[in-house]
């Protein structure tokens, strides 16, 4: 077998005990630090009623055998019933909320990373110029973004004073294409609807500004102070009295070698877009999983609340599996 | 090094390099400002604040930025400015003791944790691991609904999240630092355990805790205002930015602006004085600590 093959078996092999320690940390979190009860029924229930949920979650059981009980269901893929209305599988309504999330994602992720290493590459080539100084400081602005802010004032500004762009959901009631992958987008493309296109693109804008600015900053300084290095090396020396344009050289010859750590980057990103989804389908109620999630909080669901962290903590360990397989494919040098 | 205090070193690193790099001086410069401005709003409150920032109807309802009410006034035609400066109170409270608290346990944790080894070192370095991997909003949600609303919930929450960032950075230092050569030497001769952990080791680790701290305290104030956003913060009487914002969303379609720029714009304002502090400061004391 090819080391590369026995690389990839030891990290796939590797990610269940980080799954299991992440699993177990909301376990602690969530049983132990806190008591499920009072954050259900506030504090102030009959008894009785107090008791039904203590036997409903098992709760009445000793610590030990509800971790035995709380993996032996996750590994059924079993992530129990919702506490409210109709009382639905948990995982069932995840995975319907799941794809508005996927789609907000990419689409705010690429815009993050083509803003920045576009404004990264420009900085570096003014190096400590005045253009310089102002994308340094945008880099620092972005990290003190409030998402809920910063929609508000874009929701303002484009939806409210211009009218130009819609300021809350995925789609105008109506509009939503056919379900086929759940992506609004991909599935007007594929169902050849161009009006549910045009709506579902200018739904997804203000959102993937949002969270897309907010994300940029740190490929802006990634990109800038690897460019700066590269850009002083050798071969770029070489390459521009070879007689080459500059744009050939910077995009094709620097940025190429600068872009290694701009993909660990965006590896270790992925917990950060998460939490900024959260807030950022709060602000435009873009009925992904963040969204449910901010929904449920407000009813105390608990297992729906337990739910969707667990399925966060599957979703960080996978990307992190299929960063570093991508990782070795990219970098030959890399092997364990 | 081992008998430079904090702000002596800042000072020193200051003049040092503030005739070659004028642009991270004027970052420490500006964001320093900008903190104790917010530092002196929430002391003098009382005195500054124009109205009671819960008195309803001191105004009418909504009224729009006008010379009586500055800001404007809310859905239950309460003085926004009032509720804004009150607003800074809670704020730096709950960041700065949740940041005392998170960089206390973490460092302890991180020096015994790095200086014991062993199989105490690797369950805590394996839990620490994990919490760190935890987006930290998610992890505070977690926190916050199970602790309930509250003050001291939300700075147990917030504490819990940066505990492992200092920890990591601790345990790491520890780790490096126990194998040099001057402390191989103070062993030799006799020193205990404690005398190497405060006396050789400790020194050495200090001067990356303010970059830390004020970065951390930037993430800290977005953590919060996204906590009381979502509806898991404070109590309804305590006037909070976070909460007022998600209120400002209510009339917005009506062109009502001002119940959420408001608010909004001090915490964006708050954390940029604290991320520009830290990034100044990384940049001046030590280049090497600046933000992944």
């Amino acid at each position: 077998m090819t080391s590369l093959r026995v690389y990839i078996i030891r990290r796939i092999l590797l990610s269940i005990p980080m799954m299991l320690i992440l699993l177990s940390v909301v376990f602690v979190v969530l049983r132990v630090a806190g008591d499920p009860v009072s954050a259900i029924l506030g504090g102030h229930a009959p008894l009785e009623e107090i008791e039904r949920i203590r036997r409903q979650l098992g709760l009445d059981k000793p610590l030990y055998i509800q971790y035995i009980d709380y993996l032996s269901s996750l590994i059924r893929l079993d992530l129990g019933r919702s506490m409210i209305w109709g009382q639905r599988p948990v995982l069932t309504e995840i995975l319907e909320h799941f794809p508005a999330t996927l789609e907000l994602s990419i689409s705010a992720f690429t815009f993050s990373v083509l803003l920045g290493v576009f404004t990264g590459v420009l900085s570096a080539r003014r190096h400590n110029r005045l253009t310089d100084r102002i994308i340094r400081l945008y880099g620092i602005i972005t990290y003190s973004i409030f998402i809920p802010w910063f929609g508000l004032i874009l929701q303002l500004i484009f939806g409210v004073y211009l009218g130009w762009l819609p300021i809350s959901g995925r789609s105008d009631p109506g509009m939503a294409p056919q379900t086929i992958t759940g992506l609004y987008v991909l599935d007007s493309i594929l169902t050849m609807n161009l009006p549910s296109l045009i709506d579902s693109i200018r739904h997804l804008i203000l959102p993937t500004i949002t969270l897309g600015i907010y994300l940029s900053g740190i490929y802006t300084r990634l990109t800038r102070t690897h460019m700066i290095e590269v850009l002083q090396s050798d071969f770029i020396r070489a390459a521009r009295a070879r007689g080459l344009s500059e744009r050939t050289v910077i995009y094709k010859h620097a940025l190429k070698n600068a872009f290694i750590p701009i993909l660990t980057m965006m590896g270790l990103q992925f917990a950060l877009l998460l939490a900024g989804a959260v807030l950022t389908e709060t602000t435009f109620s873009w009925p992904g999983m963040g969204y449910f999630l901010y929904e449920r909080i407000s009813y105390r669901d608990f297992t729906t609340i337990q739910g969707t962290i667990v399925f966060i903590a599957a979703l960080i360990v996978l990307i992190s599996l299929i960063v570093d397989i991508i990782y070795v494919y990219i970098d030959p040098r890399i092997r364990y | 090094m081992a008998n430079l205090t904090i702000p002596r070193m800042i000072m020193s690193g200051l003049s040092r390099l503030s005739l070659r790099r004028g642009a991270e001086r004027l970052f420490v410069v500006a964001g320093l400002a900008i903190i104790l401005a917010f530092v002196f709003m929430a002391i003098l409150a009382p005195v500054i604040a124009p109205y009671d920032p819960n008195k309803t109807g001191v105004g009418r309802l909504y009224e729009s930025p006008n010379p009586r009410f500055p800001m404007g006034t809310d859905r239950l035609g309460r003085d926004i400015l009032s509720r804004v400066i009150w607003g800074s109170r809670i704020v730096l409270i709950v960041t700065l003791s949740s940041m005392a608290l998170s960089s206390i346990c973490g460092v302890i944790l991180g020096l015994i944790s790095g200086y014991v080894g062993g199989k105490l070192d690797t369950v805590l370095s394996l839990f620490m691991d994990s919490l760190y991997a935890f987006p930290g909003l998610i992890l505070a949600i977690a926190l916050a609904v199970m602790l309930g609303q509250g003050i001291m919930p939300v700075i147990v929450s917030l504490t819990v999240v940066y505990v492992p960032i200092y920890f990591r950075m601790i345990r790491g230092e520890v780790l490096s630092v126990k194998e040099s050569l001057f402390v191989e030497a103070a062993r030799a001769v006799g020193a205990n355990g404690r005398t190497l952990i405060f006396k050789y080791i400790f020194p050495n680790v200090i001067p990356s805790i303010p970059i830390v701290l004020s970065l951390n305290a930037a993430d800290a104030v977005l953590t919060l205002a996204a906590l009381s956003f979502l509806g898991l913060g404070l109590p309804a009487h305590i006037p909070d930015w976070g909460f007022d914002l998600r209120m400002g969303y209510g009339a917005l379609t009506a062109k009502i602006w001002w119940p959420g720029t408001f608010p909004g714009l001090m915490i964006v304002l708050l954390t940029l004085g604290f991320s520009l502090f830290g990034e100044g400061l990384a940049e001046i004391l030590n280049p090497k600590l600046s933000r992944r």
